[in-house]
């Protein structure tokens, strides 16, 4: 046990240096290599995932933001839209009443014409009817005279309703 | 002849029979050896005779067969360079010729020992030595060792059977391991390849990055990290695998010698200026303190393997003693009597079964710790300065 026998560390430094070699190439090399790739490959898919996490998150606070502007875009059109409304409202009420003006005040001249033109006639008629009764009180005249005072006082009184 | 390796044995095989079956027959193997002590006496145990450091001593030493039970035992080739060139043969030669010798040693008493031979070979504790001329073996009486001319041995022993098992587990696991990593590309791990990936992770990020210092010169040293922790751990778990003959692989100081010489060469290989000016030439230290410095660091490049190689044996060795001190305790109190032998049985087991636990904890923790500073030692060699 404690005596070095040459023999033995000849054999033992064969057979162990020999199996080093091997196991070197048959399994150290490959095992370590495939245990090295799957750590290397559990690495990557965490990565990846953190990676994934963060653009999924990325993406919801783009999203987010997207949907703020949209929100934006939209009531700045909505505020434009009730703006235009409001202008053409105000647009149409101005053009009606200036339009309104316009026929009442045509309307009033219309009026005052047709008044004009009804004065005008009513004079003619007037004056016509002056020259009937005149004609007639004439023509009575001729035959008594409280027949023409009575016929008088009957177209006074008709011309007085006018 | 043959009768006593029989019997020597059986009072092995009895004890390993022991550790796990308390007491079955603890009388029996007792009154074998005394049987067995009637006519062969035992070097230091005169009265006792059961010799509880003969049976650990020849459990943890290296053999030239496997001892499995009884007379079942795998005789491993025999393998001599001897200048009629290379000779093999079974050793089956060497354990069927048991010879038995005796010579008085420098205090005056009368040692026993026995040897085995085959043609002009003799084994004497698990050394091949050449036949003497006159006598076919001669003890040194000081030391107990032989003094015949040793033979070149390149016998495949049980430790290198067991070095040799243990290559062709770690060939056979990890590509059938490596084949998982190819089948499942990218999927998770399955079977021995799942329970295999941790530590082949725990070797890369526990023990190999944080003490080379970064991922690209990690790289370099893994395979050589991964093999020698596998192997380590294997071996040393094959230790305490009963009734395959009970290797001692880690705790043989010639495998673990290989082990260290390696780390050694490695690290000296890779060092760098750095780690040189370092130890030859230390920044920032007054000239007297350099002469003290610089040898205690060459010292050091020698010792450090050296430590590495030590604590291994001695760690998995000790491991081996306290278990079969616990089966010899057993043995002991049996030769008194068999209520002895079965009362202390119960305690000894359950102190063995802590034991084996302690030992499957202890058969990891040395592979890392020896992984883990041969990783300390490449780091310190591949060291960029920043002093």
């Amino acid at each position: 046990m404690l005596s070095v026998s040459i023999g033995t560390v000849l054999w033992s430094s064969i057979a162990f240096l020999i199996v080093v070699f091997i196991l070197a190439k048959m399994a150290w090399k490959p095992i370590l290599a495939s245990i090295k790739e799957r750590e290397d490959s559990i690495d990557d898919a965490l990565k990846s995932a953190e990676k994934a996490r963060e653009d999924l998150s990325n993406l919801q606070s783009s999203n987010e933001e997207l949907l703020k502007e949209a929100r934006a875009e939209r009531d700045a059109m909505l505020k434009e839209a009730r703006a235009t409304k409001d202008k053409i409202v105000s647009d149409a009420k101005e053009r009606a009443e200036a339009e309104y003006s316009k026929i009442v005040s045509s309307a009033k001249e219309d009026i005052r014409n047709e008044k004009l033109a009804a004065i005008t006639e009513l004079k003619h008629q007037v004056a016509d009817l002056s020259i009937h009764i005149a004609e007639k009180i004439i023509r009575e005249e001729l035959t008594a005279d409280e027949k023409q005072q009575a016929l008088i006082n009957k177209y006074l009184e008709e011309a007085k309703l006018n | 002849m043959l009768m006593k390796t029989t019997n020597l044995k059986a009072r092995l095989s009895s004890a390993i029979i022991l550790t796990f079956f308390t007491g079955i027959s603890l009388n029996s193997p007792a009154q074998e050896h005394h049987d067995d002590h009637a006519d062969h006496q035992d070097n230091h145990s005169e009265e006792a005779g059961f010799d509880a450091g003969e049976m650990i001593m020849h459990h943890i030493s290296d053999a030239h067969e496997i001892h499995i039970i009884g007379d079942l035992a795998i005789y491993l080739p025999v393998i001599l360079y001897t200048e009629g060139g290379l000779e093999v043969f079974s050793s089956s030669h060497f354990y069927h010729n048991e010879e038995h010798g005796h010579y008085t040693n420098a205090a005056g008493e009368d040692e026993d020992y026995h040897f085995y031979t085959h043609d002009n070979y003799v084994m004497f504790h698990e050394h091949i030595y050449y036949r003497g001329d006159n006598e076919v073996i001669t003890v040194d009486p000081e030391t107990g060792a032989a003094t015949n001319e040793a033979v070149f041995d390149l016998s495949i022993t049980k430790s290198v059977a067991g070095v040799l098992l243990t290559c062709l587990l770690l060939v056979l696991i990890f590509s059938s391991v490596a084949k998982s990593y190819k089948k499942r590309k990218g999927q998770a791990p399955k079977g021995l390849q799942s329970f295999m990936e941790p530590l082949i992770l725990f070797i890369r990020d526990e023990v190999a990055i944080p003490s080379i210092g970064s991922v690209a010169k990690a790289e370099k040293f893994m395979p050589f990290l991964l093999s020698t922790f596998f192997f380590i751990w294997i071996a040393n778990m094959l230790g305490l695998i009963p009734f395959i003959g009970g290797f001692n692989v880690t705790g043989t100081l010639s495998v673990t010698m290989v082990l260290a010489a390696l780390v050694f060469v490695i690290t000296t290989f890779s060092g760098n200026k750095h780690y040189w000016s370092h130890i030859l030439w230390p920044a920032g230290v007054p000239l007297p303190i350099k002469f003290i410095l610089v040898p205690i660091e060459v010292a050091s490049i020698f010792i450090k393997p050296l430590v590495l190689m030590v604590r291994l044996t001695a760690n998995i060795t000790a491991g081996h003693i306290i278990i079969l001190a616990f089966v010899s305790l057993i043995l002991i109190f049996g030769e008194q009597s068999a209520t002895a032998g079965y009362g202390v049985g119960v305690g000894s087991t359950l102190f063995m079964i802590f034991m084996f636990f302690i030992e499957l904890l202890v058969a990891f923790l040395q592979a890392y710790v020896f992984t883990l500073l041969a990783a300390l030692y490449f780091g310190e060699a591949k060291q960029e300065g920043h002093h």
